[in-house]
């Protein structure tokens, strides 16, 4: 019985301990991190809607090197349908 | 472009993950402020590198046991995709590590064994150049593969934690992701960028492969 209750101390123990070191962490993340305004952030450019116009750019940009990948992608496509290999060829 | 739908989902996913690393609420930290958000690009790099470099290995284990030249292609495909990730990583990083840490490259541990572990894939890229018959460039090729995994692995993750000067989370007493992680708004953003990524990096290597395909069938 009091080998149970000490196997059982120590564990909470070793969860105490556990949670402790969690912690120590410098970056510690809680709710009150996303309130804390002594922080200083972008809020200006969130406010007044500028950080969309650095958004559309590079959504922009990453839907041009889609484009040039799927028309890449279809050129390899059509050359193995000439060259007669599977058309599958993808990732095994 | 059959099978097309899992370039699909990583278009989407991309898509998601730019919105939602610029515009999704963040934590406010001193020191990290806004570049907090580099979470969601530096760190996916080298999850997507560690992921493309494990599949590399993997390929090339199995070339070991078959001989299978196509098997080759892929190890070799999926190793270079993974240094492409890791040249990215790593620059992305001294970027950061510009305005966090005060100068792009400052000894790290972190960043040096990172940067010795890219030099090794390296020297597997340059190694297969340097032999002229194609199955004995696949055999030391992928032996060597094997090898610079089983570096790879202590240099990211066991060296840099053993010191106690590291600056990067995750090391030498610093708070890792993990603190991060216990942040369930980062992560919506950060496991879906993750598995976008690599998945882009998936798309890269099949094309590759499959021109090499065309070009091993042209040359016979």
């Amino acid at each position: 019985m009091i080998k149970t209750v000490k196997k059982i101390f120590v564990f909470v123990l070793l969860f105490v301990s556990l949670h402790v070191q969690a912690q120590d962490g410098a970056y510690e993340i809680t709710d009150e991190s996303y309130t804390d305004t002594s922080v200083e952030m972008a809020d200006v450019m969130r406010e007044n809607g500028k950080i969309y116009v650095v958004v559309a750019v590079v959504l922009m940009l990453f839907a041009g090197i889609v484009v040039y990948l799927v028309l890449l992608d279809r050129k390899i496509s059509r050359l193995e349908k000439e060259m007669g290999l599977r058309t599958k060829g993808e990732i095994e | 472009m059959k099978k097309k739908w899992w370039k699909i989902l990583t278009v989407l996913l991309l898509t998601y993950s730019i919105l939602g690393a610029f515009l999704f609420d963040v934590p406010r930290l001193a020191i990290l402020n806004e570049t907090i958000r580099n979470l969601h690009f530096h760190v996916t790099m080298w999850f997507g590198m560690i992921i493309l470099l494990t599949v590399s290995v993997i390929y090339s284990l199995r070339y070991l046991r078959s001989n299978n030249m196509r098997l080759d292609h892929y190890a070799v495909e999926f190793a270079n995709a993974g240094v492409l990730f890791g040249v990215l990583g790593i620059a992305t990083g001294a970027v950061w590590a510009n305005y966090s840490w005060g100068e792009p490259w400052s000894g790290d541990p972190k960043q040096n064994s990172a940067a010795i572990a890219l030099l090794i894939y390296l020297a597997y890229l340059v190694l297969r150049n340097s032999l002229e018959d194609s199955q004995q460039r696949a055999k030391i090729s992928s032996v060597y593969n094997v090898f610079a995994f089983a570096a790879l692995i202590p240099l990211l993750f066991i060296l840099p934690r053993m010191t106690d000067s590291s600056l990067h989370p995750g090391n030498g007493g610093n708070p890792g992701f993990n603190s991060y992680d216990l942040d369930s708004r980062l992560r919506v953003v950060f496991y879906p960028a993750i598995i976008a990524w690599t998945l882009l990096g998936v798309w890269m290597v099949s094309l590759r492969v499959r021109y090499k395909n065309l070009k091993m069938k042209w040359d016979d």
